[in-house]
Formats: structure tokens, C-alpha cells, sequence
């Protein structure tokens, strides 16, 4: 009977996802919702027990603690700067593979390299790379720049080794978009005296918007959080300056067991990336509406 | 071709979920299961740090030594490095995934309090009290409690390499007081036979503070004055400061000591480019390496130098200790006394001198490591120890930032100093 077999293939289904639904809630949900309530308590040891309610009191503590704003400062910095310098770099990357080169498939492999290497390697690389004593980038400049020895310099230091490693995946992202582009538009545009410059600006990149929207979204979103290269290459230093939200909130919660602020940091951290989010989002759609 | 229909794999997975959820009842966690009265059988797994004192080597054979005097118990060491031990033993506290973990000096305070660690004064042998040294047994003290037992025993030592100090005609006595290394350092430089005759590591980490301890030890400075309130922004704690400054603005202090961390200042030691270093005991070792060390044969060793009120060594003791999350907490102290023991610890002196004072007066030992022991000796009866407080990682993180802040001359060694205090005296409060 057909009801029955239906009301069988939906359980069958349910339960086909049981075991993914398993996973994302015991991995994705269950601490989400864990740290939300931890955010709540003064919690101060790593281990199991019974914390006094402290209210909203640690998210109040984020904006009353002095270290936090040089931390959110070198975040904002960090996020604005090395997102813009991938878009423009991720761009120039993508009309280049977008060219009609020999050998496209070696320059496809050859770029995505930096991105296919671990945070962790690319930032020991760099480390090295920038060491004063016997980096290589001293040895090919002939300077002696402590290039990791001052605090904005470092952070610099660090949006380098960052850009180097992320402007790859925009770069496939961009010519991902570039690909779904007519030629025949820049041909038109062409044949109507447009010069490269303005075929780039008023063909390209309004076509390419969708593409520029999503990756800024994925981008800002994972320089907001950045955390492991930090840790690598400059372990916050030197006198804090490469510190980021999500350093300084592993600084709290697992070296110094502050973990009830070390959640309020954490959820502050959602937020701030969900807003970006729904602003780029807001954004695109309403250049989608103009048909921009 | 078999056919499998819907009911036959729901009936199959449940029947396997039913057998998983009746195995996980049945057990407890397989890692750590045995017999906690004994200890004669079970498995433990330690977590050791991998960079300095006894190498993964040295820790092996220990380990081997172990089981084959205890087969029934089964180990497994895990290494990270120093900077990653804290957060893992934080991080691994709940789960109980460790049963033995070593620690450093400045935590027993922390994870005593938090009963991370298993209060061990119980089994403490009365003797063991008067025959370690007393910096050792710091190591693993809170509160008048023993949370382990003392394993590494350690302070930072001046390297000299005594050809730089030929070739420039530096008396090598003149390092015995901080003045007179000051004197050497700048009659090197002027030599030309190094271009910074220092390297320090002076990373922000707690590296930094080890050497800032040294230099405010001897200049009479304290971390904290009687009352527990914090007292380095007086008197010697700024003085020391100051004099690190200005080995940065001399030219003598490498530039790159603000990045650096002892591995860093051994390497660069090792390779000739610094002729006056701190550092631990296991750098010795690695100097008179020829495979990893191009200066073998010109390496000395000698105390801390002297400053306006003595010469003490900051204390950079480890111990061991077994985790309130242990299920087998018998055969963890058991692997631990075995760990610890003289004559264990007396075998791998070369990597790390022994807890156990009468160890220095044994010829096996002073044979291992013959220009240090004699210095240890003396050195390790003088230790400074950094403050034994609950939240002392955030203390040591504030105290780093604002070192690094005069270091690097972004402010003056006293108000840096006044605006550490400022934060690490609410701190210490909390």
C-alpha cells in the first residue's frame, strides 16, 4: 500500500541521517550550545563541577578589560587589510589563469599550491622566512630587518604570510566566476571602443559580483577567527602586537582556565562574524534587486 | 547478486548500535583501565615535554626500564613541546585522557587548586624531604601539599665561548659579576670578532621572564614583597630592566632576542654568532655535539654572574604527577617513583641533573657532565622562584607584554614595570 511504503521510506531516510544528524550534533551543536551556557557561569578550571551563575557579568568584562581593545584593533586591521590585499591579488591571479595560456593546467597546480599547504607549515615557513638572524628574506633584500621584532611590523609580517597562503582559493573562486562570463559581452564591449580598463570595470566586475560577494563573505569570516598562524609564527608578540580576538580568547580560556570569559569572548566573536555575514549578504542581494 | 532490503539494514545497524552501546557499558575507558590498589598491571599514558632536560630518547629507555621491572603495566609517553604542555594538560584534564603529566615549576599552585592533580603527600617517603634539594621539592609543593615528585632540577648557566673572549682579550673572570660581563660584551663587540655578543631569550613567553628573574635576583629585586603584593617595579626589578634595555641600545644584545627562545639563542650560539649566553643545562650537551655545533671545545660553563646582592639562578624545576583523571592512579606514582628515582635519574645526568643531593658528590654523575655538575652544585643551592600563584599564566602574560614594551623601547623600563604591577596586583587578587 502506497501510504504505508511512504511513511516506511521517510523512516528509512530518517534514519539514513540519523548517523550524520549524530555528528553534527554532537560536533557542531552540543558545544555551540555548551559554550553559550559556560558564558553564563564564572567558570575557571577545565574541570567538571558546579560554577556560581554570574548573569551577562563576563560579557560585561569584555568591554570593561583593557587588553580587549588593542586585541579587537589588531583583528579589525588584520581582517581589513589581508582580505582586501587577496581580492585584488586573488583578481590579477584569476584573469591571468583565465588568459588563454599554454601549459594552463601547470599554472592552475602551481597557484594552488600556498592553499593546499597546512596553516601551521605555512607559518613555520614564514617564521623562518622572516627570521632576522638567518631568514631568507634578509639574505635576498641584504638587510638586517628584524621583520617579527616590532609589533606592527609583525602584524604586517603575519597578514604576508596569510595572503600568501589564501589568495589562492580566491583566485579559483574569482575564475570560477570568470568562467560563467560570455566572451561575447567583452568582445561587444570591445567593438564598441572600450578599452581593456573600462571592459574590466564595467563588464567584468559587475558580472563578477555574485563571485566578489561570496568570497569576501568566506574570507572576512576566516580572518576574523584567525588564530593558528598567530600562534606560529609570533605566539601573540612582540609586547601583544599580533594578538587577535581569537588568540586572546585561547590565551584565556586554556592558559589562564578562564573558560566562562573565554565563552563570552568566543559567542562575541559569532556575532560580530554573523553580522559581517548578513552584511555582505544584504549587500549582494540588494545589487542582485537592482540588477546591478 | 544479494539482495539487501531496508528492514535487513535497519536490523543489521541496530543490532550493531545495541552491541557498540553494551560494549561502551560494559568497559570504562580502555587507556586507562587496570588495578588501582597494586598497580601491578593497567596502562598509563605520561605526557613529557620534547625540547630540553631528558630527551624522548632518554624517556624511552627510562620507560623500557619500567616495564621490564613491571610487565604487567603498559606505558605510553606522548611529547609536545614546552609552550603546548600547559594548554594540553588543560585541555586533556576533563577526559582524563593522561594519567602522568609533567609539570613546571609555576603551575602546582594552579592545578593543585583546581585538583587537576592528585595530591600525592601521602605517599611521599619521609626521607625523600631531606635528601632532594629544596628547589626541587618547590616544583611540586602548594599549599603544604605534595602534588608529584620533583624530575628535572634546573636553572639557566652562563655559556661563554672562550675563544671570542681570547681573541678580544676579555678576562673570562670578569664574568663573574653582571658588571664585568657587561665589560666583556663590549670588548668583544669592539673586537669585531662578534657583532652581538649576546643572544637572550626574550620571545614573550615565559622564557623572558626566566631570564628577567635571573638578572632581578641578583640585582636585588623580588617578584612579590612579603604582604604577597607585587614589588618588581622597585629597586632591582627596574634596575634589571633597565640594564637589558641597554644592552639592546648598546649594540651588544642581539636584536633578535625579542623574537627568540632558548632554542633559538643555542642556535645561534652553536654557530659562533654570540659569545655570552643563558640557558639551561642540556645546551652543554648539545654544545659539545660537533654534529649540530660548530664552536665543540670552546664552550664554558660557569654560574649565573654576581650582581649587588648574590648571584641566584632562577628555579626552572619540573616534576611529575599523576592526574585526578587517572583511573590507575596506583601504577601512574609507580612509573613515577621509578622516573624519579636517584638511580634512574643519576644514569641521564647529562640530559638533566638529578633532584637528589648527594647525586652531586657521585663520581658516575660528575663523570657524565663534568663541567657542569660542579657548577650545579653551587648554583642549585641559590635559586630565585617565580611566585607560586593560582593565576600566575595571566600575571606572567602581563608581566611578558610589558618587559617586551621597555625591550623594545616603546616605553621606559619603570612605567612599564608600574603598569604591569597595576594589572598583576588585581590579578593576583582575583
Amino acid at each position: 500500500m502506497k501510504p504505508v511504503r511512504v511513511r516506511g521510506e521517510g523512516r528509512f531516510a530518517l534514519f539514513l541521517l540519523l548517523p550524520a544528524a549524530t555528528v553534527v550534533f554532537g560536533v557542531v551543536l552540543y558545544p555551540v550550545l555548551r559554550t553559550l551556557l559556560m558564558s553564563f557561569y564564572k567558570v575557571d578550571s577545565a574541570m567538571p563541577g558546579s560554577y556560581p551563575f554570574a548573569g551577562l557579568s563576563n560579557y560585561a568584562k569584555v568591554f570593561s578589560d583593557p587588553s580587549f581593545y588593542p586585541v579587537l584593533g589588531h583583528t579589525a586591521y588584520f581582517t581589513v587589510v589581508s582580505t582586501a590585499a587577496e581580492l585584488v591579488l586573488g583578481m590579477g591571479v584569476a584573469l591571468l589563469l583565465n588568459a588563454p595560456l599554454r601549459f594552463k593546467w601547470l599554472w592552475r597546480s602551481l597557484v594552488v599550491l600556498p592553499w593546499a599547504l597546512p596553516t601551521i607549515v605555512n607559518g613555520a615557513l614564514w617564521r623562518w622566512i622572516d627570521n632576522g638572524q638567518y631568514g631568507v628574506l634578509n639574505q635576498l633584500l641584504g638587510t638586517e630587518i628584524q621583520w617579527l621584532g616590532s609589533p606592527f611590523l609583525a602584524l604586517n609580517m603575519v597578514i604576508v604570510a596569510d595572503v600568501w597562503k589564501n589568495t589562492s582559493i580566491v583566485a579559483f573562486f574569482l575564475l570560477a566566476g570568470l568562467q560563467t562570463i560570455p566572451n561575447e559581452l567583452r568582445e561587444a564591449a570591445v567593438v564598441d571602443g572600450a578599452s581593456t580598463w573600462r571592459t574590466f570595470w564595467q563588464v567584468v566586475v559587475p558580472l563578477l559580483k555574485p563571485s566578489i560577494a561570496v568570497v569576501l563573505v568566506l574570507r572576512t569570516i576566516e580572518a576574523f577567527k584567525v588564530f593558528d598562524i598567530v600562534y606560529v609564527m609570533t605566539g601573540g608578540g612582540p609586547a601583544s602586537g599580533t594578538q587577535t580576538v581569537a588568540f586572546y580568547t585561547y590565551l584565556q580560556a586554556f592558559s589562564n582556565q578562564l573558560f566562562g570569559y573565554g565563552a563570552a569572548l568566543a559567542y562575541l566573536i559569532v556575532i560580530a562574524v554573523g553580522a559581517l555575514a548578513m552584511f555582505y549578504l544584504r549587500v549582494l542581494r540588494q545589487n542582485q534587486m537592482a540588477g546591478v | 547478486m544479494v539482495a539487501i532490503d531496508r528492514r535487513t539494514v535497519l536490523r543489521t545497524a541496530g543490532g550493531a548500535g545495541l552491541a557498540a552501546l553494551l560494549a561502551a557499558c560494559s568497559g570504562g575507558k580502555g587507556a586507562t583501565t587496570g588495578d588501582q590498589g597494586s598497580g601491578s598491571s593497567g596502562e598509563i599514558r605520561a605526557l613529557f615535554m620534547k625540547q630540553a632536560a631528558y630527551t624522548e630518547a632518554d624517556v624511552t629507555k627510562m620507560t623500557a626500564s619500567f616495564t621490564a621491572a613491571n610487565p604487567g603495566i603498559k606505558v605510553t609517553p606522548e611529547f609536545v613541546a614546552y609552550e603546548a604542555l600547559h594548554d594540553k594538560i588543560v585541555a586533556a584534564g576533563p577526559a582524563g585522557t593522561y594519567d602522568v603529566v609533567l609539570i613546571d615549576v609555576i603551575w602546582p599552585a594552579e592545578f593543585g587548586s583546581k585538583k587537576m592533580i592528585t595530591d600525592v603527600s601521602g605517599q611521599w617517603p619521609a626521607e625523600w624531604k631531606t635528601e632532594m634539594l629544596a628547589g626541587a621539592i618547590d616544583t611540586a609543593e602548594y599549599d603544604d601539599k605534595l602534588y608529584g615528585v620533583p624530575w628535572i632540577m634546573d636553572t639557566k648557566y652562563l655559556f661563554l665561548n672562550t675563544q671570542h673572549l681570547d681573541v678580544a682579550n676579555a678576562n673570562p673572570q670578569w664574568l663573574d659579576t653582571w658588571e664585568g660581563t657587561l665589560k666583556s660584551a663590549r670588548r668583544l663587540k669592539q673586537s669585531g670578532v662578534v657583532k652581538y655578543p649576546f643572544i637572550w631569550s626574550w620571545q614573550q613567553a615565559e622564557a623572558l621572564v626566566c631570564d628577567y628573574a635571573q638578572l632581578l635576583g641578583a640585582m636585588g629585586g623580588k617578584f612579590l614583597d612579603d604582604s604577597g603584593k607585587v614589588a618588581f617595579n622597585a629597586g632591582g626589578g627596574v634596575q634589571a630592566l633597565e640594564w637589558m634595555r641597554q644592552t639592546i641600545v648598546d649594540g651588544l644584545t642581539n636584536p633578535a632576542s625579542t623574537q627568540s627562545l632558548e632554542a633559538d639563542v643555542q642556535r645561534v650560539f652553536q654557530a659562533g654568532q654570540a659569545s655570552i649566553v643563558l640557558n639551561w643545562t642540556y645546551m652543554y650537551g648539545a654544545a659539545n655535539d660537533a654534529k649540530q655545533c660548530k664552536v665543540v671545545g670552546k664552550v664554558q660553563v660557569a654560574q649565573t654572574p654576581k650582581g649587588s646582592v648574590g648571584r641566584p639562578g632562577v628555579n626552572g624545576g619540573m616534576a611529575l604527577c599523576v592526574t585526578a583523571g587517572s583511573k590507575n592512579q596506583a601504577a601512574a606514582f609507580k612509573y613515577i617513583s621509578h622516573l624519579t628515582s636517584q638511580p634512574e635519574q643519576e644514569k641521564y645526568a647529562l640530559s638533566s641533573l638529578p633532584v637528589w643531593a648527594t647525586s652531586y658528590d657521585e663520581d658516575a654523575v660528575i663523570k657524565t657532565n663534568p663541567a657542569v655538575v660542579p657548577q650545579a652544585k653551587k648554583q642549585l643551592d641559590d635559586l630565585i622562584l617565580r611566585p607560586q600563584a593560582k593565576s600566575y599564566n595571566a600575571f606572567s602574560q602581563v608581566l611578558q607584554a610589558e618587559l617586551q614594551n621597555a625591550l623594545l623601547g616603546r616605553k621606559l623600563a619603570q612605567k612599564a614595570l608600574d603598569d604591569a604591577a597595576d594589572k598583576a596586583n588585581s590579578l593576583l587578587q582575583s
